[in-house]
């Protein structure tokens, strides 16, 4: 039988993944966000889990709200993206220092 | 070992195979496909824990909109891949030491003795029951007030996204229909009366 310490065991590899794509990649935009979609996929896997072992469908529901806002942020996300490239004709984080004054 | 544990295992495997190749492929392309593989390999997950109605949407609201959005930027947006891949190989090292810590910090914490299968059983089959009926009744009744509040987060977001991408540009031409229906005679054509020359 699979143990809920499995499934919460991947959602923490999977989340330490993101942090480590996040400091490697600290330069790209894009994958940034990806790395940030993968993160909220972590802990939708864990409300998920729990959902199912506690018999309590209340983390099912989370997840449908978590998924809801993590489209919104992906698409804003995106559109600043967009009009920063064509400001700026970079996606660079190092080159984006122009509010630091 | 049981069908269950070789299939979680299998999509573990792919989930956490495909989320390495996303943060260290060189192309952004490969990555957003891979990403799409983390997101096939996860619903897959979600079925084993008796989530169809969330894992089918995961598949469509992610694969089918989501990355197909991320897809369109990554191709539009010309991007130097050899500026951006500086200091990669730096980085990896405290990438790396930072992932190894987390995990096995949070391995401690989610480890066996306090949710194994003693504590936390699998539990009881209930039957006939369908995921999507059961999470509709409770979205609908007790959860209807956060449902509105996420359709008008979705609402903000459309609105944002095309106020910010939207650009007129000043030098383009084009034609306004109202303006043309609106002219009237007097606009565009001028008698002049004036006398007729005399025949030679």
């Amino acid at each position: 039988m699979v143990a809920l310490s499995d499934y919460l065991t991947v959602g923490a590899i999977l989340f330490g993944l993101s942090m480590a794509g996040i400091f490697v990649n600290r330069k790209n935009v894009i994958i940034l966000l990806m790395c940030i979609e993968l993160m909220l996929l972590a802990v939708n896997i864990n409300f998920i889990a729990f959902s199912y072992y506690l018999s309590d469908t209340a983390g099912q529901i989370f997840v449908f709200f978590i998924l809801t806002v993590a489209a919104a942020e992906a698409a804003i996300g995106l559109a600043i993206l967009v009009v920063l490239f064509r400001n700026r004709g970079t996606i660079n984080v190092d080159e984006l220092g122009t509010l630091k004054g | 070992m049981a069908f269950e544990q070789i299939v979680f295992y299998a999509f573990s495997a792919v989930l956490v195979f495909s989320a390495g190749v996303v943060i260290t492929v060189r192309n952004p392309v490969h990555a957003a496909l891979f990403l799409v593989l983390c997101f096939f390999s996860t619903a897959g997950l979600w079925l084993l824990l008796r989530a169809e109605f969330l894992a089918i949407a995961l598949v469509l609201v992610y694969v089918g909109a989501v990355m197909v959005l991320f897809l369109f930027v990554v191709m539009m947006l010309d991007i130097n891949i050899a500026v951006v891949r500086q200091g990669f190989a730096r980085y990896l090292a405290v990438g790396g030491v930072v992932a190894i810590l987390l995990i096995a910090v949070m391995a401690m914490v989610v480890g066996g003795d306090y949710f194994g299968l003693e504590r936390t059983p699998v539990p009881e089959p209930i039957g006939e029951v369908s995921n999507t009926r059961l999470l509709g009744l409770q979205l609908y009744t007790d959860y209807v007030y956060p449902f509105e509040i996420a359709s008008v987060i979705l609402l903000v977001a459309i609105i944002a996204a095309i106020a910010l991408t939207l650009r007129r540009r000043p030098d383009s031409r084009y034609q306004e229909p109202g303006r043309q229906v609106e002219v009237r005679r007097g606009d565009r054509v001028r008698l002049v009366s004036m006398k007729s020359e005399e025949r030679r």
